[in-house]
């Protein structure tokens, strides 16, 4: 149970402690939290003593009322935007006016309350002050100590891996209990998603586990002098039959004997992930354009390719991690969604950059800049 | 009689298998199915359709999807039904309800169903909703 300090602002004794018998004993608990919250209570019949109290003590809540004999509502509230307090604050008022709802929220005050008010009506209104306390609280918490990427991060992960199993196992079921014939023939399209499935999760895993090493920082890099005329020849042998599969033809445009040093396998998935996406988001009987320049200080690699193309919208979100364009053009490309995110930080641990040009309907290019070093 | 008319139910969903699973399921139950492969897609349906259901998942083209496309179809069509199914609680431990007069106040959905429900569970699920 964590006990919430709640100030009471208010002239009226009978206000005071009638907010205090609603408040005691009760509770306000959700689902999501951890813990149950209570309060305790504090009085201040005036706003002098008010700020008096809210900076001697970490307040949580205030309820402020404000027609009060010294400054009034709207003054403390001032003063507590002005010394960034992180308490919450919520007006009680007899003399509930739009102005004064308008002006109190503009300065920061959370929730509006109208006197006189029923035990009911208080307590949702501290019920929600609560959950927003709470979830701002928590919000900052993530956000410090990074938690809330690799939350997200991770039930992102975990929808992406679950999804194929729902898939592969509704399939399964229907074909356990025969339901649409008695006929293997009948289940041709379910057994070819099921695999294209399948695949695609390997693919996940095996990105997964590249990404995973690369952020650990644990993977282990062999530098040499790498021809990257000679990477670019087995990237594109390696993805040969996905390019026939979809009848794109790939023309590679580079000179020989282009030495950089870095890691060859790391070049490999580089140039591997770039051109397959050429390949996957290109339109039939499409062409990829591979070209590798070189001068004194840096290698060229740019893939351009005659395919959908994407948004600028879409250009931004692009190198993050799960992220994939969806929508009715992209619908049958099966990715995991890593493939540019692990691209994007191989560049960089060579200590280069990649960038994106895109029109739809057009193309996209992609240009990686290497140094030689 | 209005019972006599086949009921139509929109499943949406960003994952085409699963939308092929749910309109199989749900064609077998009688129903009338049409599918909308996100919320954007969903949107668009509902700009000239409207359903006498909604079948929706939760995280989509966003996180959020879900609860979009949930507020959007209770805005246009308050007396539609809407179910949210989803497998957010056996991947992340979230719980929603959607139940209680305070969870309604932020997701607009009748029902909150994980997936994987056995067939005649959903059925009844659905018959429940439509008053059939």
């Amino acid at each position: 149970m964590e006990i919430l300090k709640v100030l009471v602002v208010d002239d009226e004794p009978g206000i005071r402690s009638g907010i205090g018998r609603i408040m005691r004993n009760f509770t306000v608990s959700y689902p999501f939290m951890e813990e149950d919250f209570a309060f305790e209570l504090i009085d201040a019949e005036t706003g002098e003593k008010a700020i008096e109290i809210i900076e001697s003590q970490n307040i949580d809540i205030i309820l402020l009322d404000n027609q009060l004999p010294g400054i009034n509502g709207i003054e403390v509230l001032e003063y507590i935007r002005k010394i960034q307090y992180d308490a919450l604050v919520m007006m009680i008022t007899s003399y509930a006016s739009l102005d004064l709802a308008v002006k109190a929220t503009n300065i920061g005050a959370y929730n509006f309350v109208p006197k006189p008010f029923t035990p009911q009506e208080l307590k949702t209104a501290i019920e929600s002050i609560t959950k927003q306390l709470y979830l701002k609280r928590m919000t900052r918490k993530m956000n410090k100590e990074g938690k809330q990427i690799r939350f997200q991060f991770l039930s992102v992960l975990s929808h992406e891996l679950k999804s194929p199993i729902n898939a592969i196992e509704g399939y399964l079921k229907i074909m356990q209990e025969k339901q649409v014939g008695d006929n293997i023939d009948d289940y041709a399209i379910m057994i070819e998603r099921s695999m294209e499935r399948l695949k695609g999760m390997r693919t996940l895993i095996l990105d997964l586990l590249d990404l995973t090493k690369l952020e650990s920082g644990k993977k282990s890099r062999t530098i040499n002098q790498v021809d990257i005329y000679e990477v670019a020849k087995m990237a594109m042998d390696t993805i040969e039959p996905l390019a026939i599969q979809k009848q794109v033809k790939v023309y590679l445009d580079a000179e020989e004997n282009l030495y950089i040093s870095s890691d060859k396998d790391e070049l490999e998935i580089i140039l591997n992930n770039l051109l397959s996406n050429a390949i996957k988001y290109n339109k039939d009987e499409g062409k990829v354009f591979l070209n590798i320049s070189k001068d004194e200080k840096s290698v060229k690699i740019t893939i351009e390719d005659t395919g959908i193309g994407m948004s600028s919208e879409d250009m931004e979100k692009l190198f993050q991690e799960f992220v994939r364009i969806k929508n009715s053009k992209t619908k049958n490309v099966t990715g995991s969604g890593l493939g540019l995110s692990i691209t994007k930080k191989m560049v960089e641990l060579n200590g280069g950059t990649i960038y994106v040009e895109s029109t739809p309907d057009v193309g996209s290019k992609f240009t990686v800049s290497l140094p030689i070093k | 009689m209005k019972s006599d008319i086949q009921k139509t139910i929109l499943v949406v969903d960003d994952d085409s298998d699963y939308l092929f699973q749910m309109k199989l399921q749900i064609e077998k139950f009688g129903f009338n199915v049409i599918t909308a492969e996100g919320q954007n897609q969903g949107i668009k349906i509902l700009e000239s359709t409207k359903p006498d259901m909604a079948i929706i998942d939760l995280m989509m083209e966003n996180m959020d999807s879900g609860f979009i496309l949930g507020h959007k179809i209770k805005q246009k069509y308050p007396d539609v039904p809407v179910i949210i199914a989803s497998a957010v609680t056996a991947e992340t431990g979230m719980i929603f309800g959607v139940e209680s007069k305070e969870d309604k106040t932020w997701i607009k959905a009748d029902l909150y169903l994980e997936k994987g429900l056995r067939s005649d569970q959903l059925h009844r699920e659905i018959n429940k909703l439509l008053k059939l």
